[in-house]
């Protein structure tokens, strides 16, 4: 019987080395009939023409930067709020605080895009002008998905320091709002930075919010009231008709989209160890 | 100044809090005020036609993908983390790798499972776009989370149970199956409700896998959209505002269910 959950055990082993084995499989002849420094630096993505161009460098940047205006919105209010539920908040609030941040996380992202659709893009539009799609309007709701993850996880943080540290600013005649901005956030701060992490790596592999709100043209970022393509837009809005090099490209779009995730995971896994030390 | 000081830093924390809770009641309230008037009888209907764009089949079709999805992931999911909690001894070198990959697992954004389930259970097993495909895909994407809280679960129930049960002559199998697995039932329990509410709220992972088919299927090598499917479906075709609207009331609903049933039970975690 041991054998048997020891088996069930390999089966996520298994599972993470059949996914890299597909993908990579199935995007890197593509990567190389292209031409890498082609796929990844041409700045121009037109499958349709002839000879057809395959340059995915306007949808990296595209995730970049939305992930980027994500960060610049969800984070700092997240991190407020998070300081809110730690150390303002009375306990019969709480009761009903921490349940919403849990209901924020839940909502499925079709129904934030669809939000954004209908609020921040004439939102956008009648404040800024512009017609409303755009990288501006993409991070903002990008902002608002993440704070979930920033707020729980900056609050375990914060929570996390020792109470002395409180009582021993306090004692030294701080105020309360100088001892938790200056001795216990910096205390907490590797804990913010994991969830600063985490929440790059929700931003940067959402979807279907994006694909709504961010207006998909695939060119170079012209400005953040223009619309943007990113890699996961790329992949749904042509996956649906691509064939050949074209469905090549695409999965090849999806392995630097899982290289990125990677890359970020290896980062938050560092992170968390250096935190246990 | 310090005084000064102190009621900005303050200020700003209170904007930040009533902004978060502010969109989230704003979110909620607009949804509801817009599509609560649309939930007419017509749109429960049997069949979906493009005159009625009915979710009736799309709720089924998301309640099978549930079940199907659940029947895979939980087995696995629960076994690994017997193995991880109660076989593996401390320090295993395995047991870190699979802890590794599990978290690695759940940081892959959907589109990217959706992808690998479009490559291996579409095309490479021959299974097209199915309930089956759909379901394949999204039980390894709820495998870590299933994992991690059931290991949880696990390691909550106190060593006495597993002594006292040794101590009566049981085995290490009756041990876990008798003992330690009844007792973590409730932690479990959230974990998997938890997963229903990933599988309900999916999309990415399904348009190529499972496909946009919106009728009842036959069987499980039919293409079907779930709900979440529908929604996007109607929202980017934009003919049907309103339905889609309709249609985001009845997944916010389902949310909110899924959420306090989890909490309910997470609290009689706690009280034991």
């Amino acid at each position: 019987m041991k054998n048997i959950f020891l088996t069930a055990a390999l089966v996520t082993i298994f599972a993470i080395m059949l996914i890299c084995v597909f993908l990579f499989a199935n995007g890197i002849p593509a990567m190389k009939e292209i031409g890498l420094p082609e796929f990844l630096l041409g700045t121009d993505w037109s499958p349709g023409d002839v000879p057809a161009s395959f340059g995915i460098y306007p949808m990296i940047l595209g995730s970049i930067s939305v992930t980027l205006g994500a960060v610049l919105f969800g984070v700092p209010i997240g991190l407020l709020t998070a300081v809110f539920m730690a150390y303002y908040c009375p306990n019969g609030l709480y009761k009903v605080l921490k349940p919403a941040v849990e209901l924020l996380a839940g909502i499925p992202s079709v129904v934030y895009g669809f939000f954004g659709l209908m609020i921040l893009v004439p939102f956008v539009r009648n404040l800024f002008g512009g017609n409303g799609n755009s990288i501006l309007t993409a991070s903002i709701l990008l902002g608002i998905m993440i704070l979930p993850t920033v707020i729980g996880v900056s609050e375990s943080a914060i929570r996390a320091v020792p109470d002395q540290y409180y009582e021993g600013s306090l004692a030294l005649g701080a105020t309360h709002e100088r001892t938790v901005f200056f001795t216990i956030l910096p205390a907490a701060s590797s804990g913010i930075f994991t969830a600063v992490v985490l929440g790059i790596g929700r931003a940067i592999g959402e979807t279907m919010a994006v694909i709504m709100v961010a207006g998909n043209q695939a060119r170079m970022p012209a400005g953040i009231l223009k619309g943007i393509r990113t890699m996961t837009a790329n992949i749904v809005l042509e996956m649906g008709y691509a064939a050949d090099l074209h469905r090549g490209a695409l999965i090849a779009t999806g392995v630097i989209l899982l290289l990125f995730i990677l890359f970020i995971n290896i980062t938050f896994y560092l992170l968390k160890r250096r935190a246990t030390i | 100044m310090a005084k000064q000081t102190s009621f900005i830093l303050k200020s700003f924390v209170m904007a930040a809090t009533i902004i978060t809770f502010g969109i989230l009641l704003f979110l909620i309230g607009y949804i509801l005020i817009k599509g609560v008037p649309y939930l007419t009888p017509s749109l429960f209907n049997m069949s979906y036609t493009s005159e009625n764009v009915s979710m009736f089949p799309s709720i089924i079709n998301t309640v099978l993908m549930t079940l199907l999805s659940l029947m895979i992931a939980i087995p696995f999911g629960l076994f690994t983390a017997i193995y991880l909690v109660e076989y593996a001894k401390r320090g295993n070198k395995l047991v870190e790798i699979i802890r590794l990959t599990s978290e690695t697992l759940a940081g892959i954004p959907s589109i990217v499972y959706g992808l690998f389930g479009m490559l291996f259970f579409v095309t490479y097993l021959g299974w097209g776009y199915s309930i089956l495909a759909g379901s394949a895909t999204l039980s390894v994407m709820i495998l870590p989370l299933i994992i991690r809280t059931t290991e949880e679960a696990l390691k909550s129930v106190p060593d006495s149970y597993r002594e006292a049960s040794f101590g009566l002559g049981a085995g290490q199998l009756r041990t876990v199956f008798h003992i330690v697995l009844p007792s973590a039932v409730p932690g479990i329990l959230a974990g998997v409700i938890l997963a229903i509410g990933r599988i309900v709220g999916e999309t990415a992972a399904l348009i190529y896998t499972a496909g946009t088919v919106a009728k009842l299927p036959k069987d499980l090598l039919s293409s079907a959209r779930t709900l979440s499917v529908h929604m996007y479906t109607l929202s980017s075709e934009g003919f049907h505002t309103n339905e889609a609207f309709a249609t985001a009331v009845v997944l916010l609903i389902i949310v909110l269910l899924i959420n306090t049933v989890s909490m309910v039970i997470a609290r009689k975690v706690t009280k034991i």
